[in-house]
């Protein structure tokens, strides 16, 4: 059913629109057109480059270096995330006794900021007054993340996951409740064991929801992760934890490369598309499975 | 189904396991927030709590830490305070309407206004954050309030989940309202609203949540210690991350910014878990 007119829908989607435009499309087509022009030397002016920072930018290795180190950031983050938070779920969806309160305090990191998540494992995990940081140099491991690139990343990746926890345990949680439980007792009574029953029935009905916090997960960790690479590494040591969000804020806001940031813009948003429909497909058969 | 006898301890087992893992690191923050610095340093630092926290809290809250230009902790609450339910009022308010307009109404372009408001879903404010900042500058909106929230209200999410739930509304209702006399906009203020206010409720805690824990936007936008958010306030005491950082404060502080997000939670955790989970069902 739908009503007539045509103002009082103009006027409805107005406030929307207008915000939308201003501070969507005008940014985002600012963001092409800066992405094919180049600044003179003065920063004064600017010409038309085409291609030109495409081209610098996949010819220019700390980008290339910067794209390893974000998909393998990102896919560590995702893992680290997913399986306990799938563990976690399975374990809260058998207790009875006590499961309003594990779920409450496991639900917490999804309400802490990233950039505080980063302050509290850095605090955790310096290397000269860290409880765990300390505690691992007095146990003779060379911890150091402030110079070893490979445990900067390792502590990024740490906390990021850890934030991501709670989330994916709701929703394995919610996806765990909404499996019949005839099916479990049908199979129970056929014989199968729990871990059986978990692999064969549990685990495949999951399925459509591991996909979709998969790709969850790997977009917060390629585009909300920014505050806790800049609270805990900076991007490094050298360029070891330098995801590309980090680059093009860095590149822009600190180097002063419009048009580089602009062209490494135009590639996250491809990317960001992409992940989208990635995601939507999957949605999709959630339906059918649902 | 559950623990037949041998193995009912595991899944609590496992559990408080989850529980130590979360609540660690928070804890240890709780900790560091009572003791003076000296005793932070002192490594190990210990795992029992120290006199101090009060005293910690107050300087804090008055006063913030070195970096933060005399700016207090409580300032910056009120910030973000206010940054949260900007976004969170503001997307709501304008997502009602337009989703209301699209699933209600039948005009012309009324594809290509779904369509315009559709695609912002997909693409977060970091990865075109230069060319918002330019158009926020052009604006004269750098160091304000409006700067700081009206550019994170410009996303689709409120408007797909509430277009979501108007669909769901049965056309009886509608026609009913319609014999009675009502017109479009009695039926959305009287109607379609009231009926929407579980959904709300849940965007409410989700938006909040978005709000408070701004990062990287306030980060470019605001200039003037007076406009400091909190989560940006903590990156400012911290500095380089060493030694001298006044990590007793700069501990006090997380936690203050932790509390008012983890309180909105658990105080709505019920609509706010229905939200999250509804709207890709």
């Amino acid at each position: 059913m739908y009503f007539p007119g045509r103002l009082l829908p103009a006027l409805l989607l107005t406030p929307q629109l207008a915000v939308t435009i201003v501070f969507f499309f005008w940014p985002a087509a600012q963001a092409l057109v800066l992405s094919v022009r180049r600044e003179d030397a003065f920063g004064l002016s600017t010409h038309f480059v085409g291609w030109g920072n495409f081209a610098a930018i996949f010819a220019d290795p700390a980008y290339l270096a910067s794209v390893a180190v974000s998909f393998l950031f990102s896919f560590a983050v995702a893992v680290l995330a997913l399986v306990p938070g799938l563990l976690f779920a399975v374990m809260a969806d058998r207790v009875v006794r006590g499961a309003a309160f594990y779920k409450a305090v496991l639900l917490l990191p999804y309400a802490i900021a990233p950039a505080i998540a980063g302050v509290l494992w850095l605090f955790l995990f310096n290397p000269s007054f860290g409880i765990v940081g300390s505690g691992l140099r007095r146990l003779g491991v060379d911890w150091d993340y402030l110079l070893n690139g490979r445990q900067a990343l390792l502590l990024v990746i740490l906390a990021a996951a850890w934030k991501q926890i709670g989330y994916n345990f709701l929703f394995f949680l919610a996806g765990l409740q909404a499996i019949p439980r005839s099916l479990l007792e049908a199979a129970a009574l056929d014989g199968a064991n729990s871990r059986r029953r978990f692999w064969r029935i549990t685990f495949p009905l999951l399925a459509p929801t591991s996909f979709f916090l998969l790709v969850v997960n790997i977009v917060y960790a390629f585009f909300d992760t920014f505050g806790i690479i800049q609270n805990v590494t900076q991007g490094g040591p050298g360029q070891a934890t330098e995801i590309l969000v980090y680059k093009v804020w860095y590149d822009g806001v600190v180097g002063l490369d419009l048009g580089g940031s602009a062209a490494q813009s135009v590639i996250l948003m491809a990317i960001v598309v992409a992940l989208t429909a990635i995601q939507f497909r999957f949605v999709e058969r959630r339906v059918h499975y649902g | 189904m559950a623990g037949s006898g041998r193995g009912a301890w595991l899944p609590h087992a496992v559990l408080l396991a989850g529980l130590a893992v979360v609540l660690f690191p928070v804890y240890v923050a709780f900790v560091a927030s009572s003791l003076s610095l000296r005793d932070i340093l002192d490594a190990p630092m210990t795992l029992i709590p120290g006199p101090g926290l009060f005293a910690n809290y107050r300087a804090a809250l008055t006063a913030g830490g070195p970096g933060t230009s005399g700016v207090g902790v409580g300032l910056m609450m009120a910030n973000s305070l206010f940054m949260a339910l900007a976004i969170a009022v503001g997307k709501i308010a304008i997502s009602l309407p337009s989703a209301y307009a699209v699933v209600f109404f039948r005009f012309p372009l009324r594809r290509l206004c779904f369509w315009m408001i559709f695609v912002t879903l997909m693409l977060p404010v970091e990865v075109r954050i230069i060319p918002t900042y330019k158009v926020a500058a052009d604006l004269r909106l750098v160091d304000t309030y409006a700067g700081l929230a009206l550019p994170l209200i410009a996303s689709a999410t409120a408007t797909l989940l509430f277009r979501q739930f108007f669909l769901t509304i049965p056309d009886e209702l509608a026609e009913a309202a319609k014999l009675d006399g009502a017109g479009p906009w009695r039926f959305f203020v009287w109607v379609a609203i009231p009926l929407s206010r579980t959904n709300i409720a849940a965007l409410f805690v989700i938006l909040f949540i978005y709000g408070w824990n701004q990062y990287l936007w306030p980060l470019l936008v605001t200039d003037s210690p007076g406009m400091t958010t909190i989560v940006i306030g903590i990156r400012q005491m911290i500095g380089n991350g060493d030694a001298e950082t006044a990590w007793h404060l700069v501990m006090a502080t997380a936690l203050l910014a932790i509390l008012p997000p983890v309180i909105v939670v658990l105080a709505m955790q019920r609509w706010f878990v229905a939200g999250l989970i509804e709207p890709e069902k």
